[in-house]
């Protein structure tokens, strides 16, 4: 049987639930091993006027200090932009920015020295918000805009136009395992880096960069992360760096794991956004134009806000033919620590742009927002391009429209909402409908490759290799599933193995929702190139033992459930791994090295014109949804999501991204909120004040499918990605509360709606309610 | 800025802040990592020794002895008073499988079960467990292959990056014998002190559901 499309456990199952998993900070303490940590800035902009580490390095159980003076390589660097200095020279950007890093027997050795080392900053004026980067021109990148048709025509050919600004909160990532790096020193100035990192092939690059270390002297390791989502793609980068450093300067093995509070306050998260737009629309609710400018706050690095911004702009049509369109996007530059990747990479943003656009389009003309979203709804045959220029192919947006109304009773639920709305004094209900249409692929075209290495042994057991990073979202076992698949054996006699640099070089991250269709795409390649070298000695080795009853034929060679046969006389079977014997005997090799690079890509990244996408994964979500009036608290009644995911390599795990997906979506949208002090030091820095969603927090009843479709035949085994796009799901909920508001206010909503912002929305209610 | 602690204390308003920053320092002080401390079955906290040579501001020194029972195996270590029980077990005991997510009593990773009761081993000091009958998902299972708990969180999917998984199980364990419910929704209040940041909630109650509905049939 084979295993794609089966439920088979995550590879790492056993050991989550025995406790014998093991994370970066999990790895036993070496001989003379190094706790380091550093010291960072309190300030969010100043001069440096000195530093002193005096003190400190008198401190017992001290072993090293470091400032950027002592770096052997280069101190600035940057995923897109080189604008990033890993430890501050004259200025700090941000709080949290590193100074001073402290090596140390002991964390009490490295608490002493650090409250020992004296830093002297005169402070200067920081940027907090948008509009005041705005005012100050302070920005990361260049803006870029997105046109296609006569948009200043159709304004003025309007026949209603809407215009407003639209504001969301950023997201701390909250993954549970804090950022973590172990480096051990090897001989020759080599380094062996354990990093819990989406991006392994980054950070090794990061270090040999920041060390001056050629690339190949640095070996990073990644094992598995306990939860990343985005946040440890390049933020991973400045941990390992500084750990290697240590490691490389004092030749004793060094461990840093951030604790939690410093964690969320001195890494970046989602970009807070603050968008202005325009619309204009028929009185029958056909959109003829829209003028979008996204503004995000980049924080006080570029990082990877350049590319994030880019996706925000090429989801800002979402579901939706929009003839008319400019989208502009510029990123802010503020003094917070620079925003990072955060799964769905300024898509979420920019598809809750376009869904609040609707919501007041109907509100506008009174009419049901679902109605407008399936009047725009990109067509099958026509009405199919995005404003980039890329056609939506096999376009199941239509139907999932439908059937996810169907399957929610929405029609029937909005009348019984509008219902309780005019009866209950004490509630209210709110619902709606929202689709999602999720690019896949990396907007940067280079970054679609990947590598992977196959390596059978002799007892037929199978070990892979590939770039890719697990962290939770199960893409090993999907790997591993592909594999066997093609080699027609078991899952359980693959293994795919831990990540390393050693064995997979020049990867990207495990990020876009694409490690599966990338790092799967080259595993298949690898281990069918060893499938084809086999099925020539299969074939010789069959039709010799037939007795001339069989002509040797490669065509007619079947590898399944562990056996090789001629499907011409398929009662003679040779077990697999008699087959690697006789394959071993005859000097043919049973290891290879795939690539994978995903065709058909085409992006102007100055122009903003193309087809940055391979295919789009789709869905729709109804969500339901109660609130107190008395206190603005909300809960989520119900909640119906279905999506187009292709066929589901392994649909236990995608339901768990589906699911899990649109639960941190939830917490983006409802109670995840970052609060700051005036100074800029970030105030909701622990669970007790930063509220992600708990286990009450689930819809109360939450269904969750996807409709049958195998024409997704670019991708591997016709699957589809499926990490990102559930989570701009979750923006259903958000537009049902704006929904429930609009009963009794004019409908404003920004992001996250928490129960306060709820609670202030409905202190400005209208005098009169709507009916 | 002359000390890199204080400009928090500038910030009035912040007062959870300060508590915890102290509360990091009361901590954080008393757990030393040295190789030496890895390896040996009896462990002596090196804080002591390096705290001997009169660090100015330094802790005062006062390593005690205690018998931690932890899944049925004594284990005699000498502990400065102020480690949690979570870095004892992590750190002196090697048993890595309870995990650190907030290490301040907010995210439930570190639950383990002290006689038979959960408890969050962040926020307790080891030195107050002696003699304690102290379980921790390695041990769950006693001579088992798995507890049926343990087989019902892979059989519901009921994880993803499996970080804030042992926590749950543990809770899950202690709360077949509370005095919980029957619905799914007294699961999700007796199990609300377990964050989950991948959002396995749902697979989490079936989990839990599944295992109470075999014990009572
Ligand atoms: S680590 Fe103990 S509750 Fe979070
Ligand atoms: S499985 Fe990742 S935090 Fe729960």
């Amino acid at each position: 049987m084979p295993s794609v499309g089966r439920n088979i456990p995550h590879d790492s199952a056993r050991g989550h639930v025995t406790g014998q998993s093991k994370y970066v900070d999990d790895l036993p303490f070496a001989r003379n091993e190094l706790i380091v940590d550093f010291y960072w800035s309190r300030v969010a902009h100043g001069r440096i006027r000195s530093v002193d580490t005096s003190a400190a390095a008198a401190i017992p159980g001290v072993a090293a200090l470091f400032t950027y003076k002592d770096l052997p390589g280069q101190n600035l660097f940057g995923p897109i932009i080189q604008d990033e200095l890993l430890l501050a020279e004259r200025e700090v950007l941000f709080i949290g920015h590193p100074i001073v890093v402290i090596a140390a027997d002991s964390r009490e050795a490295i608490r002493l020295a650090r409250n020992a080392i004296v830093v002297d900053i005169e402070e200067l004026e920081p940027i907090f918000t948008i509009d005041a980067a705005k005012k100050a021109q302070w920005h990361l990148g260049e803006s870029r805009t997105i046109r296609r048709g006569e948009v200043a025509a159709a304004f003025q050919e309007a026949e209603e136009i809407l215009e407003g600004q639209w504001r969301c909160g950023g997201q701390d990532h909250f993954y549970l395992e804090s950022q973590a790096a172990v480096a051990y020193p090897g001989e020759h100035d080599a380094l062996i880096v354990h990093s819990s990192t989406q991006n392994p092939s980054e950070v090794q690059e990061v270090i040999a960069h920041v060390l001056g270390l050629p690339i190949n002297k640095v070996t990073v390791v990644t094992k598995r992360m306990g939860g990343a989502f985005g946040g440890k793609e390049c933020q991973a980068t400045h941990p390992a760096a500084i750990a290697a450093l240590v490691a490389l300067k004092t030749g004793r093995p060094a461990r840093i794991v951030y604790n939690k509070d410093d964690d969320m306050q001195i890494t970046g998260g989602r970009h807070p956004f603050q968008n202005d737009y325009r619309v204009a629309f028929t009185r029958d609710g056909l959109i003829t134009a829209a003028a979008i400018d996204f503004f995000s706050d980049g924080g006080a690095y570029a990082d990877l806000s350049t590319s994030v911004m880019g996706r925000a702009m090429t989801h800002a049509d979402n579901a939706y033919f929009i003839p008319n369109m400019e989208i502009t996007g510029t990123v802010c530059r503020t003094n917070f620590p620079p925003n990072t990747a955060f799964r769905g990479f300024g898509g979420p943003q920019g598809v809750a742009t376009i869904e609040n656009i609707i919501e007041e389009i109907a509100l506008r003309l009174g009419r049901d927002p679902l109605e407008i979203r399936m009047k725009n709804c990109y067509g099958v045959d026509d009405r199919n391009v995005t404003p980039y220029g890329q056609p939506v192919t096999n376009n199941t947006l239509p139907r999932l429209f439908t059937e996810c109304a169907e399957r929610s009773e929405y029609y029937a639920r909005r009348a019984e909402v509008a219902r309780f709305n005019r009866e209950s004094k004490t509630h209210l209900k709110g619902i709606a409908l929202t689709a999602v249409k999720f690019g896949i692929s990396f907007n940067t075209k280079f970054l679609n490759q990947a590598n992977a290495l196959v390596n059978v042994y002799l007892d037929g057991s199978v070990q892979v290799s590939t770039g890719a990073t697990e962290m939770g979202q199960g893409v090993n076992t999907k790997i591993g599933q592909l594999v066997a698949d093609e080699l027609g054996v078991d899952a359980s006699t693959v293994l795919v193995m831990i990540t390393s640099t050693e064995k997979n070089n020049n990867t990207s991250a495990t990020a876009a929702s694409s490690a599966a269709d990338l790092n799967g795409g080259a595993a298949v390649d690898a281990a069918r190139r060893i499938r084809t070298r086999m099925t020539e000695v299969a074939a010789g080795h069959l039709a010799a033992a037939s007795e001339g009853e069989l002509t040797a034929s490669t065509a007619d060679i079947v590898f399944a459930e562990g056996q090789v046969y001629d499907r011409r006389s398929a009662g003679r079977k040779l077990k697999f791994r008699e087959l690697v014997k006789i394959c071993h005997l005859q000097r043919v090799s049973l290891g290879e090295r795939g690539f994978f690079a995903t065709r058909g890509l085409e992006w102007d990244p100055v122009a903003y014109v193309g087809t940055p996408f391979r295919y789009f994964t789709k869905g729709c979500a109804a969500s339901e949804v109660l609130i107190d009036r008395f206190t603005g608290m909300m809960r989520v009644l119900r909640s119906d999501i279905l999506m187009d995911i292709g066929r589901s390599i392994n649909p236990g795990i995608d339901r768990g991204q589906i699911t899990g997906g649109f639960i941190q979506g939830m917490g983006w949208l409802t109670n995840e909120e970052l609060r700051y002090a005036e100074s800029g030091m970030l105030l909701t820095h622990s669970p007790t004040t930063y509220k992600i969603p708990n286990i009450q927090d689930v819809p109360e009843v939450f269904n969750v499918d996807w409709i049958d479709n195998a024409t997704n035949v670019v991708n591997v085994a016709a699957s589809k990605a499926v990490g990102e796009p559930p989570l701009l799901l979750a923006i259903s909920v958000w537009c049902a509360i704006k929904n429930a508001l609009s009963f009794v206010s004019d409908g404003k909503l920004d992001a996250p709606a928490t129960g306060e912002e709820i609670l202030m929305r409905l202190a400005n209610q209208k005098p009169e309610t709507r009916n | 800025m002359k000390d890199p602690e204080k400009p928090l204390e500038a910030h009035e308003s912040d007062n959870e802040k300060r508590a915890e920053v102290s509360r990091r320092d009361f901590l954080g002080t008393s757990v030393v990592l040295t190789a030496g401390a890895c390896v040996a079955p009896i462990l002596f906290n090196k804080s002591a020794l390096a705290s001997e040579g009169a660090v100015p501001g330094g802790p005062i020194s006062s390593a005690v002895d205690v018998t931690l029972r932890v899944n049925g195996t004594a284990h005699a270590l000498k502990l400065e008073p102020r480690v949690t029980l979570l870095d004892a077990l992590r750190e002196e005991m090697q048993l890595a499988g309870t995990k650190k997510g907030c290490d301040h009593g907010q995210c439930g990773a570190c639950t383990v079960l002290v006689d038979g009761r959960r408890t969050l081993s962040c926020l307790t000091l080891a030195v107050m467990h002696d003699g304690d009958e102290i379980t921790t998902i390695e041990g769950l299972a006693g001579s088992d292959e798995l507890h049926p708990m343990q087989a019902a969180f892979i059989e519901r999917d009921a994880f993803q990056c499996g970080y804030c998984t042992p926590g749950q199980i543990m809770s899950a364990v202690a709360l077949l014998r509370e005095p919980c419910g029957a619905s799914d929704d007294d699961v999700r209040e007796c199990m609300s002190g377990n964050i989950c940041r991948c959002g396995a909630y749902p697979n989490i109650v079936a989990a839990v559901q599944d295992v109470r509905r075999s014990k009572t049939t």
